[in-house]
């Protein structure tokens, strides 16, 4: 990558930190977390379940409130907006949920979740199936799926349907809040393949939430570790594999290969 | 497996049985003013207390009016002053239940002590309360029993409110862009609705009875109104001389609670999710 344009930074987060109460009992999700990602990078975000990644995705998105720190969307603060400049940031930023079909409504078929975001928009109803067909051809669902419900198509399927309802706005930044996990092995790797197909053809730039590090090392360009709520290492996957520098990390490591 | 399917059958087989009759209560309920054969408030006093027979079917009261036609017609006010009960505390219940649990905060907090209070005061007797220092009438017994029975509706919506809130599908409708009212209209209601329907349908039977119990305490239907509870109080004083005068009404509401009753648990079984299975 050269500096200038391409190295433009569209997302700084800065000194997240988030605490639970369990039982009136402060619990420190997120800790100091500072990061930033380039426009059309594939970051990666890797760590034992529990230790904060979706709270950060949530922080992120709007849906859980921090305690403390800034979240920088091009350069301009997007924590505290409500309303409309909400909902005008989830153009930008999209999310695809660990279990796909829990992040489809049960009554709702599949076309009119992938929909939803664009009828929010003031789309026509023609207009709108129009592009949703468009959107499931890209993520290589036949048409026929509009008609499905979550529970009527498997997991891989659902998946790509809710790849194809993130893409609707046209986000600049997608999450993916272990987007592949509840998938069994061959699917993953597809699901692998076409968000590196689409991340190339849009530009995208990608959130991967994941605890396995051979996906994130096959498909993110640098990859934070957590452990307990902080980053505790940072880099290109190849190196972090092959010289882990903390021991958290090396477990880690050892336990993926 | 071959039990299931006919456990199965025989639940649709019950809701279509159950589904008819409620569906013919109703309509003799709305059509009783043109199903009757006497006017049920002609009072003829040289008829009075005849047993039942081929001239009045259920025989007459003391006043001589015909009994089947003032059970028909009683249907009416019992009946429906049962159903807009169930629908207002439905609604009323449900939008209370709606705001406390998708909103939660203080709002919350202060609407569920309140309806923990309601909940702790024996219903019967609060209602007893509100009816007589509201003065009798059937709407005001309808008043005075939906402010007792609001709170349970809000309690079961609340809870399914906050079981499904948290649901990725909500937050996925969330970063659609829709607002609050699109996702409780969207989203929530058609799925927490199968619940609080079985729950009204079967509560149906239970306000008759209370509708009923008021009205023969003297709190509800004023005298010469035709109402189930008020015409069993009117007779309970010749219980032993000409019983038909109370056991008419007193069927009635046996009857008719059972078949609400009936088809209000057919249809849990029916919406029931563990049964649901798709
Ligand atoms: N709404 C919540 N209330 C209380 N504790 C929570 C809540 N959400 C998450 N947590 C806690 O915060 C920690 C981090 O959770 P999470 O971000 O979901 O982890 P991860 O996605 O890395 O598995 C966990 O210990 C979890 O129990
Ligand atoms: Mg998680």
């Amino acid at each position: 990558m050269t500096e200038g344009e391409d190295m433009q930074k569209i997302l700084e987060v800065k000194g997240l930190k988030k605490i639970f109460y369990k039982n009136k009992v402060p619990f420190v999700a997120v800790n100091q977390v500072s990061f930033d990602m380039v426009a059309g990078e594939c970051l990666g975000l890797v760590g034992e379940s529990g230790c904060g990644k979706s709270t950060i995705a949530k922080i992120i998105t709007h849906l859980t409130p921090p305690d403390a720190g800034s979240v920088l969307l091009d350069g301009t603060e997007t924590l505290y907006k409500k309303g409309k400049k909400e909902r005008e940031l989830y153009t930008k930023i999209q999310m695809v949920f660990q279990s796909p079909q829990d992040s489809f409504d049960p009554r709702c078929s599949l076309g009119d979740g992938i929909m939803e975001s664009m009828r929010n928009r003031g789309f026509r109803k023609a207009q709108a199936t129009e592009r949703m067909y468009e959107l499931l051809d890209m993520v290589e669902l036949e048409r026929e799926f509009a008609l499905r419900y979550p529970h009527e198509v498997s997991g891989g399927q659902c998946q790509r349907a809710a790849i194809a309802r993130a893409l609707a706005p046209e986000p600049r930044l997608i999450i993916c809040d272990e987007a592949t996990s509840a998938l069994d092995v061959t699917v993953q790797a597809q699901m692998v393949k076409l968000l590196q197909r689409l991340q190339k053809e849009r530009r995208l730039s990608l959130l991967f939430i994941c605890h396995d590090l051979a996906l994130v090392q096959a498909l993110c360009d640098r990859v934070l570790v957590m452990y307990k709520g902080s980053i505790i290492e940072q880099g290109i996957p190849d190196e972090v594999i092959l010289h882990p520098q903390k021991e958290y990390t090396k477990m880690l490591v050892d336990s993926a290969f | 497996m071959r039990e299931k399917k006919i456990v199965k059958d025989y639940t649709k087989q019950k809701m279509l049985v159950f589904g008819v009759l409620v569906g013919m209560v109703i309509l003799i309920a709305l059509f009783a003013p043109y199903l009757t054969s006497y006017d049920p408030y002609e009072q003829d006093l040289g008829n009075a207390l005849l047993p039942p027979g081929k001239e009045h079917l259920l025989g007459t009261d003391r006043y001589g009016r015909d009994m089947l036609s003032r059970v028909m017609v009683g249907a009416q006010s019992t009946i429906f002053s049962a159903l807009l009960l169930v629908v207002v505390i439905t609604v009323m219940g449900s939008m209370i239940g709606i705001i406390c649990g998708y909103h939660g905060g203080k709002l919350d907090v202060f609407l569920m002590r309140l309806s923990d209070i309601f909940l702790a005061f024996p219903g019967m007797v609060f209602a007893i309360a509100v009816a007589s220092v509201m003065s009798g009438g059937i709407f005001n017994a309808v008043v005075a029993l939906a402010c007792i029975s609001w709170p349970k509706y809000a309690r079961i919506t609340r809870s399914q409110v906050m079981a499904i809130k948290n649901m990725p599908y909500i937050e996925a409708a969330k970063l659609s862009g829709s607002g609050t009212l699109k996702i409780i209209r969207k989203h929530i209601l058609p799925n927490i609705a199968g619940a609080i329907v079985v729950t009204a349908v079967l509560d149906i039977g239970t306000m008759i009875m209370e509708i009923a119990g008021l009205s023969f305490l003297g709190l509800g239907a004023t005298p010469p109104t035709a109402e189930w509870g008020s015409m069993m109080s009117n007779g309970r004083s010749m219980l032993q001389t000409s019983p038909w005068v109370i056991l008419a009404p007193g069927t009635a509401i046996f009857l008719t609670v059972m078949i609400f009753n009936l088809a209000g648990d057919t249809m849990r079984d029916i919406l029931d999710p563990r049964q649901r299975k798709g």
